[in-house]
């Protein structure tokens, strides 16, 4: 917990630097509801949310589950003259078993599915420790850096996009049926501007650091050079 | 916020001889290499990591080329009786605008033409830009189209997972099947490039209006 006006221009301590354009700020305590902007480039720097970890835990595991729903349940059905076929992401992915572009599909369901689980996982396990209080397990701090650079690559709304461009592509082609998986990605697309919303990574950040990683260099750094 | 408030000089961690991780916003001393909160890598605002953006810039590129050449979906009737069709993206653009679904035509033409060309610009634009004398408003500006970049880039993605679901969907076996091309991977490839060419570049630049200064001597000393 850093105290307002106490800061130390020689080890950084107490400081905060804008990402996005270098602009030094005093951390001060935000309570919740409170935004924090800088004074340059205008970035959000923290956004408090006053705990908002039950919520981000709850967002998660809601998300994961509906990812495990989405990769085996019927995701579109396709119907023509008799000839019907229904297919579920993995069946997606099976269909292109052979050949040049098995990498590819298996990219792309990576991207749709394989990281957006991972992420949930990074999250409830940098969060579940904090939530109730305790200490947070070990390589928390990686996780959840882990978790915020891989936000860009996980792309289930783009995904969502793209099968209703396809859909529109088709329609004159066959029948298509919408099936539970294809729901099931709808809701995580608003599940995730949920999470979103909760998200404070300054937040988090200070609350790894205030309940002690075992990796926390901060008295190290004291010791170091004080 | 006044406009003179915000045109006034201001302390950064640069010129204090601090280094902000941009991971976390955590202020060290220069000579910490690793941020000792979320163990991000440290790196000073310099332009030398100017290089990566342009590695991935041009690999970008390449992969463009051949997204733009090859066909991207080739659709076959009746077992190749009824005809083999291979369209490329910009025709595939307009078979869509022929069978008039202008909205979904548009929305193809954005994301996988003008976006991507859109990104090449402005990534090239930043990259020689940053570091450069600037005032205010410019780097405003260019901050601003960093943000958009970095934000619309995953998006070029659709005409990938249009593809991959289609050919998918379509399997209707003698009647009629839609594979993905070899355009289908490059351009995919292209867009993560350009992704990561995007993410290599360093904001903090644009706010540099100072000339190149060599880090080294501060560490050296420091």
């Amino acid at each position: 917990m850093q105290q307002p006006d106490t800061y130390n221009l020689t080890t950084g301590q107490g400081l905060i630097a804008c990402p996005r354009c270098d602009t030094l700020h005093i951390e001060e305590e935000l309570t919740a509801g409170e935004t924090a902007k800088c004074i340059r480039c205008g970035g959000m720097l923290a956004k408090s949310r006053g705990g908002a970890f039950i919520q981000l835990i709850a967002l998660s595991f809601t998300s994961m589950i509906l990812l495990i729903g989405a990769i085996f349940f019927p995701f579109l059905e396709i119907s023509r003259m008799g000839f019907g076929n229904a297919t579920s992401l993995f069946g997606v992915a099976m269909a292109f078993a052979e050949g040049l572009l098995l990498p590819l599909v298996l990219v792309l369901l990576l991207l749709v599915v394989g990281l957006p689980i991972f992420r949930s996982f990074l999250l409830l396990y940098t969060l579940l420790p904090l939530a109730k209080g305790h200490q947070p397990y070990q390589y928390a701090a990686t996780a959840f850096r882990w978790s915020e650079q891989l936000r860009p690559w996980s792309m289930a709304e783009i995904f969502i996009i793209g099968t209703a461009v396809a859909l529109v592509k088709i329609a004159g082609l066959a029948t298509v049926h919408l099936g539970p998986a294809f729901w099931a990605f709808c809701a995580l697309v608003l599940v995730n501007v949920a999470a979103r919303g909760f998200m404070c990574q300054t937040t988090i950040w200070d609350a790894i650091e205030d309940a002690g990683v075992p990796t926390d260099g901060r008295e190290m750094v004291e010791g170091q050079t004080g | 916020m006044s406009a003179a408030e915000t045109n006034r000089p201001v302390p950064t961690a640069h010129r204090a001889g601090l280094l902000g991780c941009r991971s976390c916003g955590r202020v060290w001393p220069l000579s910490e290499t690793h941020c000792h909160r979320c163990g991000a890598k440290l790196v000073p605002p310099d332009r030398r990591s100017l290089q990566a953006v342009w590695a991935w810039w041009f690999a970008g590129l390449i992969t463009y080329i051949p997204a733009n050449l090859f066909p991207m979906m080739s659709t076959r009737s009746l077992g190749g009786l009824a005809g083999n069709t291979e369209s490329t993206i910009l025709e595939g653009v307009v078979q869509l605008v022929q069978h008039g679904s202008y909205d979904i035509a548009a929305i193809v033409f954005v994301a996988s033409i003008i976006v991507p060309i859109a990104k090449f610009v402005s990534i090239a634009w930043l990259a020689l830009a940053a570091g450069r004398p600037a005032t205010v408003d410019q780097a405003h500006r260019r901050l601003h189209v960093y943000e958009i970049v970095e934000f619309i880039g995953r998006w070029s993605m659709i005409d990938v997972f249009v593809v991959a679901v289609t050919s998918a969907l379509v399997q209707l076996g003698f009647v009629a099947s839609i594979h993905p091309g070899p355009a289908a991977v490059s351009f995919a490839l292209s867009v993560a490039f350009t992704m990561l060419s995007a993410q290599s570049f360093d904001p903090r630049l644009i706010w540099r209006g100072l000339p190149l200064r060599s880090r080294t001597d501060n560490e050296g000393t420091g």
